[in-house]
């Protein structure tokens, strides 16, 4: 319940550092905002706002430094010490947060229900459902509270998760990327929820990517950078361009091999693909032979999607031209048949088969041919020595090619993805995410294994938020953002700041 | 945003170096026993039970009582490797006992009712069997229906499909038929051998090696295996998952429908339900065969010892006159026991 005091209260946290074996997350931040207020937090991927906000929130109780509420000194460890002093968070995905075959009231008091309900066994209905439609009716949002969570759509149940965090005694809300995932209208209906807590005299934390509309809805501005403070600043005192320069700050140059290849002629030529879920609208692009060409954009622009569908991982409407060849795709399977490859984003999950040994991840994608007897019976001899040389090119460091890939480290994994495709020997490669969770050695390894593909007259199709990677690698660059391709660009002659204008919806 | 700056922090530690993977790494000396004992344990005992055993009793290691113990555990084997087929998938086909049942069923009331040679008898129960394996596949594939869950409701449905057919009684020659006329048909001699000694021991070791050699040696089983470790990454890779998984489902109720035909012609009779008794056991066997030789997955020659060790103790406890109906508890403690390696092993 906001607070009655119409008071402002302070919030603020001092010198906070956190550290996770190897690397300092945070370093020495300071965070203010109050109740009453819209206090964006804002920086590029890997700046440290998730990880300031899980301090705030107590999901890490290993951090140093002070947190004061109202001036006073609050010893946040763990998300009850948060929550009692009425800081809640609404994260990015909702369907981790709800339990979908429970009511929308139920979801709502859930809290309510777990902490307060003290030595009460009975669950009583109808004062639940009551108090949950007064919480409905608090921010003026029309659902049942005895509707069912997995009937709703994504912005019902964001709605479902605000409403459950101002159930409880709620002085600040943390909202994760809360557009990300909305249309414009929808959107539209959650700044007006967020005014309305506003004037109730909560104080809003809103992390976005979508610069625009930050300006739209936030008071007040704080920049973060390498998991450093950067700038607070009243919103009317900045503008996008101003914002993007204090994102990116000076960048730390990073060695990227320059491939020898010249563009050829157009290899992969898509027109209009549109995916059934609405993530990927009438994109259309090119790749040449011998060409990088990157598709930039903010995590949720749609950029996974996109590789995917053009995989036929999902399904999707549009046309997909391989050299001067209409391809059906349907499947992943027809996508690898007609020459495509694809280095998912999800490496654990979608890349590599844990389990399983080098070799066996190395040779899936080739089984066929290494086959003998019309490719059935497995060959291991011939299966060994490719694995071998496979290991040999790409440094994979594994203590022989049948250990399991998963006592590999992330790099290495990652280039076992990588080799599997390079076995096959396709036309285009798809790379989705490929240096996420990468160390620096194998970052550079996998850049030169691109280039040399480009070398070869291979296309390569680069998709991928770090900018600084886009501008490194590629020849050209498609912008994505929020599914649609708002941009083409010649790598040469553009950079970081404008790519990060496009990627936040500048026009 | 995602926390990618911290993930990448935890991620490039934790696996720098190619070192065990974190959480298994206490103390290497008892992480190798237990490997060794989750590598051998199954061998181990069987030669263990086998010693005991011998030495308690008088009979237990004669040659007749130890092909006793091969002909007793061939129906489960055979319908334990469709089952640990369907477990390389990453599926779990609890309908095939039933199928069994219904294989049973109908190959008996071919000969019996309809006068049918051994070849059309045995190819309509396999035909029978195979819809069974065709509908299976159909729903979980198209509807997305859990595994488990949906070979549960097939199981069901097939039991009372085989009990309808034979309209509730026993199928045997000489039957009184619902119109108090006698059934006139005989079961072939040629059937007959299938369930006699040496013909269904072999039939099960060649069924043994035979899948062995499919799931270990050709790309198809391989694909198996992809398919069941990780279906994103297997569709990803670009293996036709679907097709795979469609294969494994009809091949898991083909062998049950090999189990139910070997059965009808051990006992020459269809009983009501005379498949159902062989799922536990075969699921038994299935997971036992898990650790055997240290696969870490279903494979055929685990589930072959697995049915091996399940034998032997059946059989031995029976020589040391331990009553037949309390068997239960020991095949579903060894049962648990087995999972209990299994899954201890995955964390």
């Amino acid at each position: 319940m906001p607070a009655t005091a119409t008071e402002p209260v302070l919030l603020e946290m001092k010198n906070i550092s956190i550290e996770f074996p190897g690397v300092k997350a945070l370093d020495d931040v300071m965070f203010a905002t109050a109740t009453g207020t819209v206090h964006a937090l804002i920086g590029a991927n890997g700046a440290g706002k998730s990880t300031l906000m899980k301090v705030l929130t107590g999901a890490y109780p290993h951090y140093t430094g002070e947190i004061f509420i109202g001036g006073r000194k609050a010893d946040i460890r763990s998300p009850k010490d948060a929550k009692d002093l009425g800081i809640q968070i609404v994260h990015q995905e909702v369907d981790t947060a709800l339990v979908s075959y429970l009511t929308v009231g139920e979801n709502i008091m859930l809290d309510r229900m777990i902490n307060d309900s003290g030595k009460r066994q009975w669950v009583n209905w109808p004062s639940l459902h009551r108090q949950a439609q007064e919480v409905l009716d608090r921010l003026n949002v029309r659902i049942s509270p005895r509707k069912r969570v997995d009937e709703l759509t994504l912005a019902e149940k964001q709605m479902t998760l605000i409403a459950r965090a101002i159930a409880r005694d709620c002085r600040f809300l943390i909202l994760d990327e809360p557009t990300a995932p909305l249309s414009r209208s929808e959107t539209e209906e959650l700044f007006r929820v967020v005014r309305d807590l506003k004037s109730r005299n909560v104080g809003v934390i809103f992390i976005s990517h979508r610069l625009p509309e930050l300006f739209e809805i936030c008071d007040e501005m704080t920049v973060m950078r390498d998991g450093r403070f950067v700038i607070r600043e009243a919103a009317a005192n900045l503008t996008q361009n101003l914002l993007v320069e204090h994102m990116l700050g000076r960048q730390l140059e990073q060695q990227f091999p320059k491939h020898q290849a010249t563009p050829g002629e157009p290899a992969l030529v898509v027109k209009d693909l549109s995916d059934d879920s609405g993530k990927v609208r009438n994109v259309s692009f090119h790749v040449r032979k011998g060409e990088v060409v990157g598709i930039a954009g903010l995590v949720g622009a749609g950029k996974t999607e996109l590789c995917k569908a053009l995989f036929g991982y999902t399904r999707a409407s549009g046309e997909r031209i391989l050299n001067g060849k209409r391809l059906k795709i349907k499947s992943p399977n027809d996508a690898v048949r007609a020459g495509l490859a694809l280095v998912p984003e999800e490496r654990r999950k979608e890349g590599v088969l844990v389990e399983e040994s080098v070799t066996t991840n190395l040779t899936t994608v080739v089984l066929s041919r290494l086959c003998r007897f019309f490719g059935t019976v497995l060959d291991f001899g011939r299966e060994r020595t490719i694995s071998r040389k496979m290991i040999a090119d790409l440094g994979i460091k594994t203590p022989n090619e049948a250990a399991l890939v998963r006592n590999l480290s992330g790099g290495n994994q990652q280039k076992v993805a990588i080799g599997k495709w390079l076995v096959a020997d396709a036309e285009v490669y798809i790379f989705d995410e490929p240096t996420k969770g990468v160390d620096v050695g194998a970052k550079r390894d996998i850049f030169q294994l691109i280039a040399k593909l480009v070398e070869q007259g291979k296309s390569v199709i680069y998709a991928s938020c770090e900018l600084s990677e886009i501008m490194g690698i590629t020849d050209r660059v498609y912008v994505m953002y929020d599914g649609m391709i708002v941009k083409e660009l010649e790598t040469a002659k553009t950079n970081e700041e404008e790519l990060l204008f496009y990627s936040t919806g500048g026009k | 945003m995602s926390d990618t700056h911290t993930e990448k922090a935890v991620r490039s530690s934790s696996g720098a170096d190619p070192g065990p993977a974190p959480g298994r790494k206490p103390s290497a000396a008892r992480l190798d026993w237990f490997q060794f004992f989750y590598r051998y344990g199954t061998i181990v005992t069987i030669v263990l039970l086998i010693l005991f055993f011998g030495l308690a009793t008088d009979s237990f290691l004669q040659g007749q009582n130890i092909i006793n113990i091969l002909r007793s555990i061939s129906i489960v084997t055979i319908i334990a490797i469709g089952l640990t087929i369907s477990l390389a998938v990453g599926g779990f086909d609890l309908s095939v006992g039933s199928t069994a049942s219904l294989a049973c069923g109908v190959v008996i009331s071919m000969f019996v009712w309809y006068h049918q040679p051994t070849a059309i008898g045995v190819l309509a129960a396999i035909g029978a069997c195979l819809l069974v394996g065709a509908l299976n596949s159909f729903l979980i594939i198209r509807f997305r229906i859990p595994d488990m869950l949906l070979t549960l409701a097939v199981m069901f449905v097939i039991q009372g499909v085989a009990l309808t057919y034979s309209r509730g009684a026993t199928i045997s020659q000489n039957m009184v038929m619902p119109d108090g006329s006698f059934a006139t048909g005989q079961i072939p001699k040629l059937f007959a051998k299938f369930g006699q000694v040496p013909g269904i021991i072999i039939i099960m070791l060649v069924i043994v090696l035979l899948v062995h050699l499919f799931l270990n040696y050709t790309k198809h089983g391989r694909y198996m295996y992809v398919i069941g470790g990780n279906m994103e990454a297997a569709k990803l890779s670009g293996i036709p998952v679907n097709k795979y998984r469609i294969a494994a489902y009809l091949l898991s109720s083909l062998f049950a429908a090999i189990g139910g035909i070997v059965l009808g012609a051990r006992i020459l009779t269809a009983e009501v339900n005379s498949g159902a008794p062989y799922l536990m056991d075969a699921v038994a066997a299935t997971f036992i065969g898990f650790s055997v030789f240290g696969a870490g997955k279903p494979n055929a020659l685990g589930t072959f010892f697995g049915a091996v060790l399940i034998g032997i103790l059946q059989n031995g406890l029976v020589m040391m006159s331990v009553p037949y109906y309390s068997m239960d508890i020991v095949k579903g403690g060894v049962l648990a026991f087995a999972l209990a390696l299994t899954y201890y092993r995955k964390r």
